[in-house]
């Protein structure tokens, strides 16, 4: 394994009551695609939330590169920044936002958060959309795009600010198997560019195909690769 | 049952059949009975917010009225054989009132006017009074006469010959004519000053000198009239006796005692008396205004003789309703967004907020915040109004904001989050844009609302559409066209925006570019 880019420590989470990680431990090397695996419930997309920084543990460390959250305590602002620079998500549902076009959803946090110039933000979006093939949706509502347009148009959005890590909730959920073939191709080739990908899912060829390494959880904690 | 009790069912049925067919029998000669006797009853109207002398509730009874007028329908009851019956009535609607038939008569300082005679069916006069014009008393030097008062406000009580003298006087001094709904701010607003002088009857502005003081009367009169009495137009034989009564009154002196008792005897009055005994003809009054009176013009004549001043008066409403509703936005922006980011402490402050402002009337709003605090901050009363509707329609646009605001998808929030975002951006730019799309249509809503509500701040004496529709409709003495010349306006005004809206929501529908 290469430089590690993620590494999880005995993280515990708990909501109200209900305990949904007790003590997740797992690493992620740089240019690994890793599936996490395992049944509803198992906490897989809370993980995902967790290394996000969207949810915060009690208990346990996350370490993205320099960058550590300390479970019970809050992460400052400044940690914050600097995690979301490292970090991309690409949520389940997409989450695009409904108001803006593709290419000004892909546009919006260069311009706003890295201070990129206009012409730059597009000139870059477009060479995004381009290559997951959707530069033709560019002007496209969210409302308007299909399902596998609008994923791609989210990996987008979360590439933008250039993340070392992607995390991506159940991206094959809604994909049928030609469009889980490109999929996993694209990711592939995301790999290339020296990214990191941290994959949640439940389709078992999917990961046997596409992952490097897969991890499984199993009511909380990780029962194997 | 029994076959005993059955038969005994039987008779109570029967006999109660009988008892009600006689009910029925005895109640209907009754009403055969009243319809041939006259009336047992005078009803008659005024207003009693009005006061005294006129009529006011009893301050030992308040369920029972005194005044002079009080004791003239009481006068005139006695000698019609039947019982007087007080309605209330608000002033400004008295004569349309009276001319639908609510009342019998109608007895509240009402003037003897060619509109009023042109309306309803007038008694002789009963009372002579003067127009007079009060002043602050550092100010008897300097406003003597309507004259002395260019460019100045002065007040009175709309629908009257006062405020039509005072707009003659607006066309020939140039003064400013400030219309009020009652006789009692007027002069408040001239001690607190704002206005500079009041046009009014000599019995209210005495009246209001012994009770607020602060201003002087000044010792000419603008103008003479006379109270008369009113009927429906078709009630002349009623008016013929009253008439009758009223000249019995003057001969044996019992009106006299009765002005006398209420202290509003005065040297005019026997002149009055012996004009109306000797059956001379006594002109109605009129204000300065020497065009042709609108009573006797065609309806296309007068509607375009008001039509000017509508429109006038609907640039007030478009203008208060417009920066009445940008200023409700602002606040109501605010105030949601501290109902969704504050602490405790701001919700708890917000909600308060919110539930006063919607759970009490807006006329008391406007009225605290133009009559109540004037002691404290004197508000102009176009600022009072437009803060007034501001306030008042910022709790309902907070409540639209924050459940638009509520209504965004926490996925959205989360993944403008994770792109960086702060939290203030991630409101401006993702929740914030998308909220606005969602309230557009209960805004425009409330916007037409608000043009409609803004027809309240008449009070505070802003001379909008409505209140001047009002004016020409008691000029004109029908609401025929000033009805629909108002409802026409209004519809010019709101139409343009709810077509506004309807253009916007279907252009966010549609691809951005």
């Amino acid at each position: 394994m290469s430089a590690t880019v993620l590494r999880m420590s005995d993280v515990h989470l708990r909501r109200g009551a209900r305990q949904i990680l007790t003590g997740v431990s797992f690493e992620v090397g740089r240019g690994e695609l890793v599936a996490l695996m395992g049944p509803s419930g198992s906490g897989k997309t809370t993980v995902l939330r967790a290394i996000a920084a969207l949810e915060p543990f009690h208990r346990g460390r996350i370490a993205i590169d320099d960058v550590t959250l300390d479970g019970g305590s809050p992460a400052s602002n400044e940690t914050l920044r600097r995690l979301r620079r490292k970090v991309g998500m690409v949520f389940q549902f997409h989450c695009l936002f409904e108001h803006m076009s593709a290419m000004k959803n892909v546009c919006l946090a260069p311009v706003h958060v890295h201070g990129v110039s206009q012409a730059d933000a597009l000139k870059r979006g477009r060479e995004l959309l381009s290559a997951l093939g959707v530069e033709h949706r560019a002007d496209a509502l969210p409302r308007e795009l299909s399902g596998g347009e609008a994923q791609r148009v989210a990996i987008a959005r979360a590439l933008a600010v250039d993340p070392q890590l992607l995390l991506m909730d159940e991206p094959t959920a809604s994909l049928d198997p030609d469009r889980r073939e490109e999929l996993g191709r694209r990711l592939r080739a995301l790999l290339a560019d020296g990214r990191t990908l941290v994959v949640s899912t439940h389709d078992e060829e999917f990961a046997r195909h596409f992952a490097t390494r897969i991890v499984r959880l199993q009511s909380g904690v990780v029962a194997g690769g | 049952m029994s076959i005993k009790g059955a038969a005994s069912g039987a008779r109570h049925v029967r006999f109660n059949v009988f008892r009600v067919t006689l009910a029925l029998v005895v109640m209907a000669g009754a009403r055969v009975a009243t319809a041939a006797q006259p009336p047992q009853e005078l009803v008659w109207a005024g207003d009693s917010e009005g006061g005294a002398p006129y009529v006011e509730a009893d301050p030992t009874r308040p369920d029972r009225v005194v005044g002079f007028e009080v004791e003239i329908a009481d006068l005139l009851a006695r000698g019609l054989g039947r019982t007087p019956r007080f309605i209330n009535i608000t002033f400004s609607s008295l004569v349309q009132s009276i001319a639908r038939g609510d009342a019998d008569l109608g007895l509240n300082g009402i003037e003897d006017t060619p509109a009023n005679r042109a309306a309803l069916a007038t008694t002789v006069p009963y009372y002579k009074f003067r127009e007079v014009l009060s002043v602050r008393a550092s100010d008897t030097q300097t406003y003597r006469t309507l004259a002395d008062l260019r460019g100045r406000r002065v007040g009175t009580l709309g629908g009257t010959v006062a405020y039509e003298i005072l707009l003659g006087a607006a066309r020939e001094y140039g003064v400013q004519p400030v219309s009020f709904e009652d006789d009692t701010h007027p002069y408040t607003d001239l001690v607190v000053g704002r206005v500079d002088a009041v046009l009014l009857d000599n019995i209210l502005a005495e009246r209001m000198l012994k009770k607020v003081g602060g201003f002087a009367i000044q010792p000419d009169s603008v103008a003479v009239g006379h109270y008369v009495g009113v009927l429906a137009p078709a009630n002349v034989p009623l008016r013929a006796r009253i008439d009758e009564l009223l000249r019995a009154a003057m001969r044996d002196g019992s009106l006299e005692r009765i002005l006398r008792t209420w202290n509003i005897w005065n040297a005019d009055q026997p002149e009055l008396h012996r004009q109306v005994l000797a059956g001379e003809i006594i002109p109605p009054t009129v204000g300065l205004d020497t065009a042709p009176s609108v009573t006797t013009m065609s309806g296309f004549e007068a509607a375009r003789r008001y039509l000017p001043s509508l429109l006038r008066a609907s640039m007030i409403t478009i203008v208060l309703s417009c920066l009445s509703m940008g200023l409700a936005v602002a606040v109501g922006v605010l105030i949601a967004t501290g109902r969704v980011y504050g602490n405790r402490v701001v919700r708890a402050a917000l909600t308060g907020y919110v539930e006063l402002m919607r759970g009490t009337p807006i006329l008391l709003q406007l009225f605290v915040l133009y009559y109540g605090i004037a002691a404290a901050i004197r508000l102009p009363a176009f600022v009072a109004a437009l803060l007034g509707l501001a306030l008042n329609y910022a709790a309902y646009e907070s409540e639209i904001y924050r459940s638009a605001l509520e209504a965004i998808a926490t996925g959205q929030l989360e993944a403008a989050r994770t792109l960086g975002l702060t939290e203030r951006q991630v409101l401006t730019l993702v929740r914030g844009p998308q909220a606005l799309r969602l309230a557009l249509a209960p805004m425009t809503n409330d916007f037409v609302a608000l043009l409609k509500d803004s027809s309240l701040v008449s009070v505070l004496t802003v001379l909008e559409l409505t209140k001047q529709t009002q004016i020409f409709a008691t000029n004109l003495g029908s609401w025929v066209i000033p009805g629909a010349l108002c409802a026409g306006l209004y519809l010019l005004m709101s139409l343009p925006v709810s077509m506004l809206a309807r253009r916007l929501e279907q252009r966010w529908k549609a691809p951005t570019e």
